[in-house]
């Protein structure tokens, strides 16, 4: 029990690693929100496009399939090392000389958008089809149709499971300790490897839960006012 | 030289099912016509393949001299011209009645807010809601989101309205105020209509002509004192009766 403690929570340990182990979460939260804003932006423009009607748009909406079905079915950690180790060997410049962190947020990026583009999806078509009708029976184009009407509604009933997506992207910014960037794991990875204590590990886990509480209660809060408000619609 | 609006031979088909069957329709100027019959007679396709919601099989749509069905009619500049209400109001909830009536004429029309806010203000104060113009739709009874939806349609200064079944989705109470502001549209503005509807009493006070739909055809077509009074038709006889029977006229 004692070894135990000392392993996991020694308050020595805690007072040396813990500095490194901030130091390296302001990275993740750095990378995290990055991420999280691309993210947002590409995933609608995606989703976008996957609903784009006509004929002359199937190339589009495929490659917007194909996309989607890809990088939802690969482990990220295969995408961050994919990118790492990868595109710097390639020499194209701009590209293959930029840092692991740049590597890292674009990891994320592309596995999370095309989870993200499901999401959207999945709240633009549950706007009903009257709605597009009604906007453009008042002469309003498909583009103005969807952008003042159709997503608006989407992406406020959309919020609660995308802000679960980024809980996991959260966390998953710790995968990225693969392609080199030096965030919290490594820390107190390295911290651990010299000193055969594991402190370190259980502060970077600490700082990852205080980070995603917030935004699970936040997401709660959400679905709780939106049920009152259909429950009194209702009645 | 055709009428204000003119349908020639228009036909609709659902996969297999037939939906208009070569419709002919002329309506002049300053005319409200009623579409009549049962559920599925084709009268709200018959008003969305008008403004092109629908697209139209075969025959030709003319409006106000150009024909709609060419394929080059720019829709959106159409559908100005040409309002529609719907039966279940479909209003925007995420906005406020005011941003439900001026959305289309400040995106469309490109009017400034300013003007555009005066105007649906205008139109708000004739339908009695002015007091609602900050309201969201779902905090308004079926009656009054109904008549924003008359007023959303209006503030495009529609040359020609389309009803669709618009009394249908409201309690009894609630459907004279609506067909009172539909009745003044007619008095006030001479607006040139074309009503689907059930109520039987209203098409017969406010209608120029009726047309009698069944299956995809207009089967019967005449002013209303004849249309209800003395149907020649086996079908429209039959259908006013189970009407009457009903207590719907």
């Amino acid at each position: 029990m004692h070894r135990f403690l000392e392993a996991f929570f020694s308050p020595h340990a805690f007072r040396q690693v813990f500095p490194d182990v901030w130091n390296g979460f302001q990275t993740n939260i750095r990378m995290m929100v990055l991420a999280e804003l691309l993210v947002l932006a590409f995933a609608l423009a995606i989703a976008v496009i996957r609903g784009l009607p006509g004929r002359g748009a199937w190339p589009l909406r495929a490659l917007a399939v194909v996309y989607t079905d890809a990088f939802r079915g690969t482990p990220l950690i295969l995408v961050a090392y994919m990118l790492a180790l990868g595109l710097p060997g390639l020499g194209i410049h701009g590209i293959s000389n930029r840092s692991p962190f740049v590597y890292g947020v674009a990891a994320l990026t592309l596995v999370y958008t095309a989870y993200v583009t499901e999401v959207y999806r999945a709240g633009i078509e549950s706007v009903h089809g009257s709605q597009r009708m009604a906007a453009r029976s008042l002469g309003l184009s498909y583009g103005q149709a969807l952008r003042y009407v159709v997503l608006p509604q989407a992406v406020r009933r959309v919020v609660p499971p995308l802000l679960n997506d980024f809980v996991g992207l959260q966390k998953d910014t710790a995968i990225i300790s693969v392609a080199g960037v030096t965030e919290a794991t490594v820390q107190a990875q390295n911290f651990g490897s010299s000193y055969f204590n594991y402190t370190g590990y259980v502060v970077a886990g600490v700082l990852f839960i205080f980070l995603t509480i917030p935004l699970a209660r936040f997401t709660d809060h959400l679905v709780r006012e939106r049920e009152l408000r259909e429950r009194a619609l209702a009645g | 030289m055709s009428a204000f609006i003119q349908l020639e031979g228009v036909t609709k088909r659902f996969g297999d099912n037939v939906v208009l069957d070569r419709i002919d329709l002329a309506v002049e100027e300053h005319q409200v016509v009623c579409l009549i019959g049962a559920s599925g007679s084709g009268k709200s396709t018959l008003l969305r393949c008008v403004n092109l919601l629908e697209r139209v099989d075969e025959g030709r749509i003319f409006f106000d001299g150009k024909e709609l069905t060419n394929g080059k009619v720019d829709v959106n500049a159409l559908r100005r011209n040409i309002g529609i209400v719907f039966q279940a109001y479909n209003l925007f909830p995420h906005m406020t009645v005011l941003q439900n009536v001026t959305l289309a004429p400040r995106k469309v029309l490109g009017h400034g807010r300013r003007k555009a806010e005066d105007r649906a203000r205008e139109l708000l104060h004739r339908i009695g809601l002015e007091e609602k113009a900050e309201e969201y739709p779902d905090r308004l009874s079926g009656g009054q989101q109904q008549r924003v939806a008359i007023a959303r349609a209006l503030a495009m200064d529609p040359k020609l309205m389309l009803l669709d079944e618009i009394t249908s989705a409201l309690d009894p109470q609630l459907v004279s105020e609506v067909l009172n502001l539909v009745r003044s549209l007619t008095e006030e503005f001479g607006m040139t209509m074309i009503i689907a509807t059930h109520e039987m009493s209203f098409a017969r006070e406010v209608a120029d002509r009726v047309c009698f739909l069944d299956a995809g055809v207009i089967l019967e077509e005449g002013p209303p004192e004849q249309i209800f009074s003395a149907p020649r038709a086996a079908r429209t006889q039959e259908f006013l009766g189970r009407v009457l029977a009903a207590g719907r006229m």
